[in-house]
């Protein structure tokens, strides 16, 4: 009885903040769009069996039909993926740095990663603003100590987004691998050593793979949110920065077209959802293989 | 005052359902004197519950999506429109609206043209759509005499090439750009048909390159702070810049002009969401914004024309005396207004934008 309760608690989790949210807007996406409240048709009103039959796949072909949303699906994945790298380049030796910390100091440099946390992360995705304008912090500085004589224009392209995304993300990515790094047994890595590795051969082949499950978590955190961000590059971003949260949010608002901006979202689930299935299968493939 | 109104908020949040003598109002941020709400609550012995909003787009999602809770919202004369059609609002019961001779008959004609006999809303402010120019720059590149008010100033590409370095915003509204730039090349501002509306592409794509940005309120800032030349952006946000201008004190002169060649007129129309749950104080408070020594203290506040033709003798020289405000005779004739889109042509217009910004 008490199993049975344990075992369902996630279940009842599941079912409560992911797939029926999930069937409500799928069934949405299945809709057309009407001015009425709410803007689509049909609804429960219809009666069950009306409102099924009345369901078609119409928005979903219209997404194959304008290059607008391919280009920007795959605008979202190049931006999300090179920020993850960037943010994974970043992060890797900061957590590194903090594993090999002496004992007393880990939890004061743990804080200082957190501690951004504290302030509203639209407020510190406007500060960037402040830093990156052409009358800017940066440009003002660089100016200052004379490497550039015109200001560099940073804010509104896909460089700030990109430092946005890296600033924003960066603490998802650290914790997870600060926390493989410090279970990490030193004496493996001396070990290594004494069997004649460098120690940049024994960080390749020892710490690395070690790390491999925080590396893989951080990478994860950064890269699913980045996909769908919608804030960093409609501040920071130009208007030539393509990127599906900014489609979903022009569908939803200013077409009203809740239906194909539902259809929107369930193909970015998607997208997210099949990659992470398949990469997680392959894993339990490998670890019965290891049995 | 804030701390108060914040708490009511939060009240209001908590109470959820309560059938207590309230009205729940959501207007637009920054866009009232808040002590005319004490006023209220004391006059009436009502309690007002004030909640705000930052777009049209986010007010129309909350009332299409139903059950929003409020008892009066202020949107936009297109946007009413529609949500009119779409059953979003109730009529109005004049009986409950005493104060409504004082509203201005030449704006009530205006309206009319969206909201037939004025049967659903009640003008709350107007203005326009123009020219924000940082006077002393544009002078600096493209030469003294230039024309601040005129479209050319935004629309002819060599203009805008000169101007590029200097910097200047775009409203990021089609719905706003694609009238302004079909009305440069002489077509109806209003036009709905796709093969009209295809015309403003090359006009607007023409000059997207040197524009720095495409953004519906951070012209202010950056006017106000000499960033940036020229905004093409709405009369009230401009005044404000002007006015933070002026009160820093930092060289910066910034004057707004309607467009000579007409521009684009909008209304914030007040009006009672059908499933209001507190109607008759819904009523109450109307006929408290139509008393016109509270009309003109809301616009005497917040520097924007107002449709209360009884409330002009109240208003401060500053406003009733600014033609940016309160345009003269010639300059009212020439003004338009615009209906809002169907459907299929929204989409039309927001992929054509999305295509003139970003390229695709």
């Amino acid at each position: 009885m008490k199993r049975a309760f344990l075992i369902a608690v996630p279940y009842v989790w599941l079912l409560a903040l992911f797939l029926i949210p999930f069937a409500v807007v799928f069934k949405i996406s299945l809709s057309d769009i009407e001015l009425a409240i709410p803007p689509y048709t049909p609804t429960m009103k219809d009666g069950l069996w009306t409102m099924l039959s009345q369901l078609d796949f119409e928005n979903f072909i219209f997404l194959t039909q304008d290059d607008l949303y391919w280009k920007a699906y795959l605008s979202s994945l190049q931006i999300a993926l090179i920020s993850t790298v960037l943010t994974l380049m970043v992060g890797y030796p900061m957590a590194y740095a903090m594993a090999r910390a002496p004992e007393q100091w880990r939890p004061t440099l743990l804080m200082l990663v957190i501690l951004p946390f504290w302030t509203s992360f639209l407020i510190r995705v406007y500060a960037w603003i402040g830093i990156l304008s052409n009358e800017g912090f940066l440009n003002q500085f660089l100016l200052w100590i004379g490497i550039i004589d015109t200001p560099l224009t940073v804010l509104n392209t896909n460089t700030a987004v990109y430092i946005g995304i890296v600033y924003t993300y960066l603490p998802f990515m650290i914790l997870p691998i600060y926390s493989a790094l410090d279970r990490l047994d030193g004496s493996l890595i001396e070990a290594a050593e004494d069997l004649g590795c460098s120690r940049l051969k024994a960080f390749w082949l020892v710490t690395i793979p070690l790390s491999k499950n925080g590396i893989i978590a951080g990478c994860f955190l950064v890269f699913i949110p980045a996909l769908g961000e919608f804030v960093i590059p409609s501040l920071l971003g130009g208007s030539g920065t393509l990127m599906i949260g900014k489609v979903l949010f022009e569908e939803f608002f200013s077409n009203r077209d809740w239906p194909v901006a539902s259809a929107v979202a369930v193909i970015l689930l998607l997208i997210l959802i099949v990659p992470i299935v398949l990469f997680q299968r392959n894993e339990q493939k490998q670890a019965e293989a290891e049995k | 005052m804030k701390k108060m109104m914040l708490s009511t908020v939060a009240l209001g949040a908590l109470a959820g359902a309560a059938i207590a003598d309230e009205v729940r109002v959501y207007n637009w941020s920054d866009y009232i004197d808040e002590d005319l709400l004490t006023k209220f609550e004391e006059e009436t012995g009502i309690d007002l519950i004030y909640d705000v909003y930052d777009s049209n787009e986010v007010l129309e999602t909350k009332m299409l999506a139903g059950g929003s809770g409020y008892d009066v919202v202020v949107p936009s004369n297109d946007f009413l429109q529609r949500q009119i059609s779409a059953g979003v609002y109730q009529k109005l019961d004049a009986s409950k609206l005493p104060n409504k001779v004082n509203m201005w008959d030449t704006i009530e004609a205006r309206t009319s043209a969206f909201d037939p006999d004025n049967a659903y809303s009640i003008n709350y402010m107007w203005g326009t759509t123009g020219i924000g120019a940082n006077v002393l720059k544009v002078e600096e590149f493209l030469g003294p005499d230039t024309p601040l008010d005129s479209l050319d100033l935004i629309f002819n590409p060599e203009n805008m090439e000169k101007l590029q370095d200097c910097g200047v915003h775009f409203l990021d509204a089609p719905t706003e750009m694609i009238p302004a730039a079909l009305q440069y090349i002489g077509q109806d501002p209003n036009s709905q048909d796709p093969d009209v509306l295809a015309m403003a592409e090359p006009i607007l794509a023409g000059v997207a390159p040197y524009v720095q940005k495409f953004h519906s309120s951070e012209y202010i800032n950056a006017l106000a702070n000499g960033d940036i030349c020229v905004a093409f952006g709405f009369s009230g946000d401009i005044l404000q810049a002007r006015d933070r201008a002026a009160e820093a004190e930092n060289g910066v002169e910034i004057v707004y002009n309607p467009v000579s060649e007409g521009s684009l007129m909008w209304f914030d129309q007040m009006a009672i969401p059908a499933d209001a749950p507190n109607v008759d104080n819904a009523h109450a408070f109307l006929n408290f914004m139509m008393d016109a020594q509270n009309m003109a203290a809301a616009s005497n506040y917040v520097y924007y024309a107002n449709g209360n033709l009884a409330s002009q003798e109240f208003l401060v020289e500053d406003v009733i005396g600014d033609p940016a405000i309160y345009p003269n005779g010639a300059t009212l004739e020439k003004l338009y207004t615009k209906s809002p889109y169907p459907a299929k042509v929204q989409r039309t217009v927001t992929r054509m934008w999305t295509k003139i910004k970003s390229g695709t």
